[in-house]
């Protein structure tokens, strides 16, 4: 199953543990983190559910495509790193 | 005479004390985040923080025990954006904004959104009136690309009533509790617009807009183009005359006093920083006739730094002046601005002071 990692800066404002889920796209992946901890939502996409303008997101090495839809495919053991991108700062 | 003050600060927010010696710093709360507006401590101790995190976002902050502890709440969002919609995109930027206004605590956004909770912060409404309003299409962006709602004045005696301004969008006021709006920039002029559309109402940029609680009927407001007083409630606006500048951001109104209020001169327009690098607050007692600069004991050499429009505040007295400047100076006056004394010179950039 694919993985997910969220970036440790997120900790000092929510936990956001590593995530295993049965998901075929980012999104769906991102929803599985999201269900186990709500908070975690508004840190990584705005109202619109597109990805914050300042977070990046690899997929096996590449920057995720579809920063609104999210739809990047995912393979069944994708590992997923959702980053601080340095354009925030 | 109000003992605590706050400045919010792009490295987080200062509670301020005033002792004997003067004003000191009580408590930094969130070290390092960028704190854009808050709301004072009302009686029971509750209060509200907007942060903006570079990466993760704009946030809110609410304490139960005037800012000793924090826990987030549900920071005002926009709803789903249709297809096809205009201007800037259904995502909160900033808190901008925040007031309290008999039961309700409005919060004003970039982009030029405004909110309303009836539980103490803990959930919001977007005012849809306004926000699908087919005069807001024409709204512009003022030092950010989207509009930004950055003055709510509610009415002292009746809650329902507010007059807001938006950067650039005019001023609008309600009378009930935001259901319907109606624009109230009359006399304001733009002259960054094409000349035909100078004194189009809902292109005004009015930099800041406050009001006289003691007689409400009274607004001032420093805009980009000047400096406007109005004594009907904000029907028609007059434009006032100051030296050595009537550019600025920032305005208090004296809250007893409907003659008085201060303003933070800079030059204009695409120079901002003090006149001659010497840095004054201007005021007016008698309604906007006259201006006098107040020096005394600001920084009168090579002085670059830039009041926001959230950077002046006058404490309930009318008496404690606070001034923060977008390169952490912080000065502090209890004669009305007479005389100045130096808080810091090494804050972080100060978005906004507030006393309570």
């Amino acid at each position: 199953m694919p993985l997910v990692e969220f970036t440790p800066q997120l900790r000092r404002f929510v936990d956001a543990p590593a995530c295993r889920c049965d998901a075929a796209t980012l999104r769906e992946a991102l929803e599985a983190a999201f269900a186990a901890q709500p908070r975690l939502r508004g840190y990584i996409v705005d109202e619109q559910g597109h990805l914050r303008v300042n977070v990046v997101v690899f997929i096996d090495g590449r920057r995720a495509r579809d920063l609104r839809g999210l739809s990047d495919p995912l393979a069944p053991d994708s590992h997923i790193h959702v980053l601080q991108a340095l354009s925030g700062g | 005479m109000t003992d605590r003050a706050w400045a919010a600060t792009r490295k987080g927010l200062f509670e301020l004390r005033r002792r004997r010696a003067g004003w000191e710093i009580e408590r930094l709360s969130f070290m390092a985040d960028p704190v854009t507006m808050l709301l004072p401590p009302d009686a029971s101790g509750h209060m509200l923080a907007g942060l903006n995190l570079g990466h993760f976002g704009a946030k809110l902050q609410a304490s139960a025990d005037a800012g000793k502890t924090w826990r987030e709440v549900a920071a005002p969002s926009f709803p789903p954006q249709p297809a096809g919609a205009e201007g800037p995109e259904w995502k909160l930027q900033q808190v901008f904004a925040l007031e309290r206004s008999g039961d309700a605590i409005w919060c004003g956004s970039v982009p030029g959104g405004l909110f309303v909770s009836r539980d103490g912060g803990e959930s919001w409404q977007l005012d849809e009136v306004l926000w699908r309003d087919p005069r807001r299409a024409q709204w512009m962006g003022g030092g950010n690309p989207a509009p930004a709602l950055h003055s709510i004045c509610p009415h002292p005696t009746r809650p329902d009533e507010l007059l807001i301004g938006v950067s650039c969008g005019g001023a609008w006021r309600t009378a009930d509790g935001g259901r319907s709006w109606g624009l109230r920039a009359t006399g304001m002029r733009a002259d960054f617009m094409p000349p035909d559309l100078a004194g189009d109402e809902n292109s005004q940029d009015p930099h800041l807009i406050a009001r006289c609680r003691a007689v409400p009927e009274v607004l001032w407001c420093q805009h980009h183009c000047g400096i406007y007083r109005s004594s009907d409630n904000g029907a028609s606006w007059v434009e006032l005359q100051a030296q050595p500048s009537s550019f600025g951001f920032a305005v208090a109104a004296h809250p007893g006093d409907p003659d008085t209020a201060w303003f933070a001169p800079a030059i204009k327009d695409e120079r901002r920083v003090p006149v001659d690098g010497a840095l004054c607050v201007t005021r007016t007692r008698d309604g906007g006739r006259s201006f006098e600069a107040l020096r005394s004991g600001l920084p009168q050499q090579h002085c670059y730094d830039l009041i926001y429009r959230h950077g002046l505040a006058v404490d309930d007295s009318g008496e404690q002046l606070l001034m923060g400047s977008t390169t952490g100076g912080l000065w502090a006056s209890s004669d009305a601005g007479d005389r100045w004394q130096t808080i810091s010179t090494h804050l972080p950039p100060i978005y906004a002071v507030k006393f309570g």
